[in-house]
């Protein structure tokens, strides 16, 4: 494993360098992203905070070059030839770059070690299917045999269901490792970011010891339209946001992205020995 | 038959509920009710009982028998504190050291304003985490409808069955089809490409075999889903905890079909 994996990061760095303009979908003016980078992709100019891909992500809270990542070739496969999926993995893979919906891997934070996955939203929207479940699945078992924390940076449209019954299947395997670690007396903490919905929250996304979410997030099982559908309520403004799970009960903190660094850090620090 | 006629079929109100089977499997029966948390929600069944002469929980989801009934039970959408009975009694079992049957029938977990506040996404999800390790065997038998993540809630199990005709899917045919074609009349061919028939469960390993339905000598059907889940958990009694626990957690860690580094694997 290792041997594969040191292989291909002497082949691929994890982030590119090349600098190009991102545009924030609430007032429509672009920024660079090495800027974005530097400032929590927060729109400069209205303040929006921008959804981020998962590398940037994991790139803007991890120690200078102490990422290593995981299982880098494995993608999705359209096994039942469902309408439309081919097209979708093909349009994905082209526009983002990544082979998959999650990258996962090793970082360290402070000093401290941790393995990390992080969801991207412009993959097929994040769902899970069977490529994002044995990612995640390896990454607990790599941290069990390691003795190291799991951060998770969740979003995602749920189960992908161009890939049927072995998505929901993959909420259950994910579960399984999530529970082995837990039970050798392991952390795992996960960060919420928008959207987490469906399966993603029926599993994973609520498994963690401590659950941190981004402000105004969208969480939730069930999506709005179709409870107002079935149900005819009208639903409050913050219905699903991140504020309303912490009212309910359901979050620890609603943590802006400003201060996620300093607090992942010290909950990893409260749970563990420093490496370096 | 298609996938859609199956559908249909399992969603048809003369079809034996949830409770119907609880009375045609299990003896000397006490029913126990709540989460211990909020409240008693009325569409999932649950208590103990007889197995032949083996004492077992049985959870059942029960879509209810009559207009009212349906009314209830929120046509067997159980609420986040149904998944909490459930997992009570599973706990209780485990404490007590006996089998936990489940049965499953559900369009899917209840979508609503409630629902969420009380954590719906967050009670399944505890439930996947606890039934995983669960140290006690447990088997799940989809007798309708399997519905998504408010099925997979009640069937993290060491055995999966289905009926002849039940159905397990990821996503509701009828959602699937106004996401891909925006036309919830498409319902027939979305079931197609979902693949959510017994034999395709079987196929994907996702189900261990098929129970045949006899809804005319219903009490022989019964006698015999019996005698199949009693040969089980005589074998699964066998197996110390450790080992059922690793054989349940392999059974769900082989599931997935993905490429890597161009070959597919499953």
């Amino acid at each position: 494993m290792f041997k594969r994996f040191f292989n291909r990061l002497l082949k691929r760095q994890p982030f590119p360098e090349k600098d190009f303009d991102v545009v924030c979908p609430a007032c429509k003016q672009a920024s660079s992203h090495l800027s974005l980078l530097n400032s929590n992709y927060i729109c400069p100019d209205c303040g929006a905070y921008i959804r981020i891909p998962a590398r940037d992500r994991i790139r803007m809270l991890a120690d200078a070059d102490s990422f290593s990542e995981f299982d880098a070739d494995l993608t999705s496969k359209d096994f039942l030839q469902f309408p439309g999926y081919q097209e979708k993995l093909d349009k994905a893979r082209e526009s983002t770059g990544e082979a998959s919906a999650v990258v996962t891997g090793v970082m360290r934070m402070g000093g401290m070690e941790c393995a990390v996955f992080a969801m991207d939203s412009r993959f097929v929207m994040a769902s899970m299917g069977s490529a994002v479940g044995e990612k995640i699945t390896r990454l607990f078992e790599y941290a069990l045999k390691m003795h190291l924390p799991v951060l998770g940076i969740t979003c995602s449209g749920g189960a992908r269901m161009q890939e049927g019954i072995v998505s929901l299947m993959q909420m259950a395997k994910c579960s399984g490792a999530v529970r082995r670690h837990s039970d050798a007396g392991l952390l795992y903490l996960v960060l919420l970011t928008d959207p987490t919905t469906g399966g993603m929250t029926a599993s994973i996304a609520m498994e963690g010891d401590i659950t941190l979410a981004e402000p105004k997030t969208l969480v939730g099982f069930a999506g709005r339209r179709v409870i107002e559908q079935t149900t005819g309520a009208e639903l409050p403004q913050d219905f699903q946001t991140s504020e309303f799970l912490l009212t309910h009960g359901f979050v620890d903190m609603v943590l802006p992205r400003e201060k996620q660094k300093e607090t992942i850090t010290l909950i990893l620090k409260q749970h563990g020995k420093e490496t370096v | 038959m298609t996938a859609y006629e199956k559908l249909k079929m399992v969603r048809a109100l003369d079809r034996p509920k949830g409770s119907d089977f609880v009375e045609g499997l299990f003896t000397d029966r006490v029913a126990l009710c709540g989460d211990r948390r909020y409240a008693d929600d009325p569409a999932i069944v649950g208590g103990i009982g007889y197995l032949g002469d083996q004492v077992v929980t049985y959870i059942a989801i029960d879509k209810g028998r009559d207009m009212a009934e349906c009314m209830q039970k929120h046509f067997g959408c159980p609420m986040p504190e149904g998944y909490r009975k459930a997992l009570r009694l599973m706990k209780q079992a485990e404490k007590f050291k006996r089998p936990v049957i489940c049965l499953v029938d559900t369009l899917g977990a209840y979508p609503g304003a409630e629902g969420e506040e009380r954590g719906q996404g967050q009670a399944i999800a505890e439930n996947l985490v606890e039934m995983i390790g669960l140290k006690t065997p447990v088997i799940s038998v989809v007798i309708g409808e399997g519905g998504s993540g408010g099925a997979l809630a009640l069937a993290v199990a060491d055995r999966v069955y289905m009926l002849e005709n039940a159905v397990y899917s990821v996503i509701t045919p009828d959602g699937c089809a106004s996401i891909i074609w925006k036309d919830a009349s498409r319902v027939h061919d979305a079931a197609e490409c979902l693949h959510i028939t017994a034999q395709d469960m079987v196929d994907f390993g996702v189900a261990e075999d098929i129970i045949p339905e006899n809804f005319e000598d219903f009490p022989q059907m019964c006698e015999n889903m019996k005698t199949r889940l009693l040969q089980d958990l005589q074998g699964l009694k066998k197996l110390s905890v450790s080992h059922l626990l690793d054989e349940r957690y392999n059974r769900f860690r082989k599931i997935g079909i993905y490429e890597e580094n161009g070959k597919v694997k499953q």
